[in-house]
């Protein structure tokens, strides 16, 4: 991707910016090697190309690591309390429609301490974009086990091992009814950048979650998916209307055995990609895409990365918006002295 | 042949029965009427929190109390002139409460094994001479009814749903009220059903054509209308004038009203009631809880709304680190929160007004902002609009307290002439040049209201600490006194910009009492009958309760002694202690209920007999 476009911006005028334009003059301050400076820089790469003007974007972040984001950001931004950024975006979108509405969060953040919030956000539809900054463990209070780290996960508040079952968070966006779910990693910048365009483009509620690394308190938990050496063996790209196939050699593939996924070999001859599961984000039943988000928790499968849904309901804004025109129609011109003086009055003389 | 016609100054009257017996209905359509008619009312429902505890049973009885008058009342009156009993259990929760000789008519039917058994009575109070000191009208009212609709083949259970309107006939019938309003109620309220439009207006009928015609009714009464300034009038509701006080300052202001709010006795209301108004582009919210309500009003007012939430004292509790954050980005708030009976769950459906410490202190770290409190019915709405003035003006959260008392009790409102309501003048930065976050206008201390979507003036805001002008994050430690200080400044200096103090009475003398809230129509009926005797007792009542007027130290000092009556256990006093250092007194009730004048006036006089 070129780092400068010239789009258009829907309402006409041509948008020239790069992703300078996008770099606040704040010093950036998270650790040196941390995932979150790829999930930057990807998105102020993409941000120019999407046909938005600058002062249209709004990124809210709640607390954590993640949620420094906004200040970075060369955007109007909101760095809020701890798990609140998708109630507060709500709140951004519903008054103006019209704003490129973006939520930084974490698995802390967006699971633990807002996941009501954060499942609200999904089942609601509006067009607000999330992007969930997932690296297992509790970064900014210094090492915690977090709602997606795996259990037995030693921490500093679990020297035992946690006895917590962990979050899978497409799994949970999906059983949320989120329109567009979608997994990217911090280790592969062209994919990212492809994936937040297609959630900025997505009209709806869009959840991207990163596999993040955390360099300084959970060092590698995503390796085997973003390094070079394991990550063919162990990721599936999920690209729309093509068959699931993996592997450096690209001679293993997904097929659907009954609910279960299991990997075929398309070397041996017994199966081809005719066998394979085709994939197809925009099935409207979401149970596809949650059979698929669950290949994450058998160690025997790849994990999906791409786009697991992309279907398109009717927005919470719009038929709010189309609720005020309507009951302004109906009731006719707001008159406030109409409004005071409404109901059974009498006069006093 | 006419019956003879008696003339009254004012009644107060209590309907009581099962939460299910449409208490409140009748209650409400008689004040109404009442109201119509020109007669100043008080009311005080009063209801349990179960929608529908057993039939029968004492703790299932809903009681709408009505006090109509030819002159001028601010309170729901105290004994009862005439109380309607539905059913033992109603009987027995209310009857201690009426007045020597006052009316007492029961529905006889209920009287059985057991529903007296249900009521813990071992016999009737019917026939054991109780009751004797009271006018006792035992009327058939559930066979009567069934009589009255046994043409319209409804079932048992739809034609027993109907006697409340029946008890209302005799009821109107008693204190000579029009039926109109009742047939309209009726035609509109069952609209869908026209059989429960007949068999309702049959009750109805039926009940007052039983009064006329039973020899057991020898007399009626009239209450004249009483002599309020002239003009035109509403009926209304504490929560309702909520409501349209927000309505208006959106209008006043320009912005648009978002109302976020999660369903919490007695506030919903507000949020029903806003929701009827998007012609007005009122955006109701109903948010997941009520920390969401809150910052999804944090996040409308930061895009350019008039944020608003609403809430009770628990509500309030989960909402306070989000009005932390918006002390700390200051951004235009406001924050309802009608009162009610705690700690915790408390007495969901009684009144309290407790949380004066929490609105003003309750927050971690220094996060002052101002408080407001509603003192009438009517005088929510313009608090209301005090509050909302208040935060666009001086770009703060507010906290706006109202109580169930004030929330469902209504009162005559003359109806205000919209276009003397002042303009609430909002300014949105523009300017690339000369715009910086956190560079405060040096009369108000307000920084600049940027909205998202204004070119050139794109910057961050947040809960970590700003330096002063650029909002750029800082951990200086000179930056964090400085921008506390200023915060607690713009606050305090909002002082400034209150009228001076209305003194009800001289403006010195043997006593003050201090008020705040929903207290002030026992107060002021009190201290009424007080000046009346020829006592030295004046009265306060505060709306600005942070900050605290500036003339308010002045007054106090002009008074041997300082009375202040609560429905807490002396909020306000701690608050007056510690400010002023003065020994003021007191006086505090936590029942559930609000004050009886009779029991401030019992104060008052033991004071000033010391």
């Amino acid at each position: 991707m070129t780092v400068k476009e010239n789009t258009i911006a829907p309402n006409g005028p041509v948008i020239n910016l790069s992703k300078k334009d996008f770099e606040s003059d704040q010093e950036v301050r998270w650790c040196p090697g941390c995932g979150d400076y790829s999930i930057l820089a990807q998105t102020q790469r993409t941000l120019p190309n999407i046909g938005i003007p600058r002062e249209k974007f709004v990124f809210v972040s709640g607390i954590g690591c993640s949620s420094r984001f906004p200040y970075y950001m060369n955007t109007y931004g909101f760095h809020s309390i701890h798990g609140r950024a998708p109630a507060i975006a709500t709140g951004v979108k519903i008054t103006n429609p019209e704003l490129s509405v973006w939520v930084a969060t974490g698995d802390g953040d967006a699971l633990s301490i807002g996941g009501n919030h954060f499942i609200h956000l999904m089942r609601r539809n509006l067009n607000i974009n999330v992007i969930l900054f997932n690296n297992r463990i509790y970064g900014l209070t210094k090492g915690q086990y977090s709602p997606t780290s795996e259990f037995g996960k030693v921490t500093k508040s679990t020297p035992f091992g946690s006895v917590d079952h962990p979050f899978n968070p497409i799994s949970v966006a999906i059983g949320a009814s989120a329109t567009f779910v979608a997994r990217t990693m911090d280790r592969d910048p062209a994919h990212m950048q492809e994936t937040i365009k297609k959630a900025a483009d997505h009209k709806g509620t869009s959840f991207v979650e990163v596999l993040q690394n955390c360099n300084i308190f959970n060092d590698g938990a995503w390796f085997k998916y973003t390094e070079k050496e394991t990550k063919p063996e162990n990721v599936v790209y999920l690209e729309h209307g093509k068959p699931l196939v993996f592997g450096a050699q690209r001679d293993k593939g997904i097929r659907l055995n009954g609910f279960t996924p299991e990997v075929v070999s398309l070397k041996d001859g017994k199966y081809s990609e005719a066998d394979l599961l085709v994939h197809n984000e925009n099935d409207p039943n979401s149970t596809y895409a949650y059979i698929l988000s669950h290949m994450m928790d058998n160690t025997a499968l790849p994990i999906p990365v791409g786009v697991f849904r992309s279907v398109e309901t009717m927005l919470y804004e719009e038929a709010l918006m189309q609720q005020l025109k309507t009951a302004s129609q109906k009731m006719g011109k707001a008159d406030l002295q109409a409004l005071l003086e409404s109901g059974d009055t009498w006069e006093v003389k | 042949m006419s019956k003879p016609v008696k003339t009254l100054n004012a009644v107060t009257i209590r309907f009581a029965g099962d939460s299910g017996d449409g208490m409140q209905l009748v209650g409400t359509e008689m004040a109404n009427t009442s109201a119509l008619l020109g007669n100043d009312i008080g009311i005080l429902p009063d209801f349990p929190a179960e929608i529908r505890a057993p039939a029968g049973t004492l703790p299932g009885v809903s009681g709408y109390q009505l006090h109509f008058s030819s002159f001028d009342i601010h309170t729901p009156g105290e004994q009862y002139d005439a109380l309607v009993a539905m059913n033992p259990a109603a009987l027995k929760m209310n009857v201690s409460n009426l007045k020597p000789n006052g009316i007492l008519i029961v529905n006889s039917e209920a009287f059985k094994d057991r529903n007296l058994q249900l009521a813990r009575y071992d016999h009737s109070p019917l026939e054991d001479g109780s009751l004797d000191k009271y006018q006792l009208f035992e009327v058939d009212v559930t066979g009567l009814t069934r009589k009255a609709l046994e043409e319209l083949n409804l079932s048992t259970k739809v034609v027993d749903r109907c006697k409340n309107f029946f008890a209302l006939g005799m009821v109107f019938w008693l204190y000579n009220r029009s039926m109109d309003h009742a047939i309209a109620l009726i035609k509109d309220k069952f609209s869908k059903k026209a059989e429960l439009v007949e068999a309702n207006l049959r009750a109805l009928k039926a009940g007052y054509a039983y009064c006329l015609a039973t020899e057991q009714f020898a007399t009626s009464y009239e209450v004249k209308p009483a002599k309020l300034p002239p003009g035109k009038y509403r009926s209304m509701s504490g929560n309702d004038a909520v409501a349209l006080g927000l309505i208006a300052a959106s209008v006043k202001s320009g912005l648009t009203l978002f109302y976020g709010s999660y369903p919490i006795t007695p506030a919903s209301d507000i949020l029903h009631e806003l929701s009827k108004y998007k012609n007005f582009g009122v955006r109701t919210f109903q948010a997941e809880d009520e920390i969401a309500a809150v910052c999804a009003a944090i996040g409308a007012s930061y895009a350019g709304a008039l944020g608003v939430t609403g809430t009770s004292g628990p509500g309030l509790a989960l909402k306070m680190e989000a009005i932390g954050l918006a002390v700390s980005v200051e951004l235009p708030l406001v924050i309802c929160d009608i009162q009610r009976a705690g700690p915790s769950t408390g007495l969901p459906t009684k009144t309290e007004a407790a949380d004066l410490l929490q609105a003003i202190y309750g927050r971690n770290s220094e996060a002052p902002l101002p408080v407001v409190a509603a003192s009438r019915p009517s005088d929510c709405f313009e608090t209301a609009f005090e509050a909302c003035r208040i935060a666009i003006k001086y770009m703060t959260p507010v906290i706006f307290l109202s109580d169930g008392y004030l929330a469902n009790g209504a009162e005559p409102w003359p109806v205000p002439d919209s276009s003397k309501l002042p303009e609430i003048p909002v300014q949105f930065a523009k300017d690339p040049e000369s715009f910086a976050p956190f560079l405060r206008d040096e009369q108000t201390l307000a920084r600049p209201w940027a909205l998202p979507g204004t070119p050139g003036l794109e910057h961050r805001i947040g809960g970590l600490e700003k330096e002063a002008v650029t909002g750029n994050v800082s951990y200086d430690p000179r930056n964090h006194e400085y921008m506390c200080v200023t915060r607690a400044k713009k606050v305090a200096q909002i002082a400034n910009d209150l009228p001076s103090t209305e003194i009800d009475g001289a403006k010195s003398g043997e006593l003050l009492v201090l008020g705040w809230g929903s207290t002030y129509g026992a107060i002021k009926t009190a201290v009424e009958h007080k000046q009346k005797e020829g006592k030295s007792v004046s009265r306060v009542h505060l709306r600005h309760l942070n900050p605290l007027p500036k003339d308010l130290g002045e007054i106090l000092a002009n008074f041997k002694q300082v009375l202040i009556p609560e429905l807490n256990l002396g909020q306000l006093l701690k608050i007056i202690h510690a400010t002023y250092l003065i020994p003021a007194i007191g006086f505090n009730k936590v029942q559930g209920l609000p004050f009886f004048s009779s029991e401030i006036e019992e104060r008052i006089d033991q004071i000033l007999e010391k």
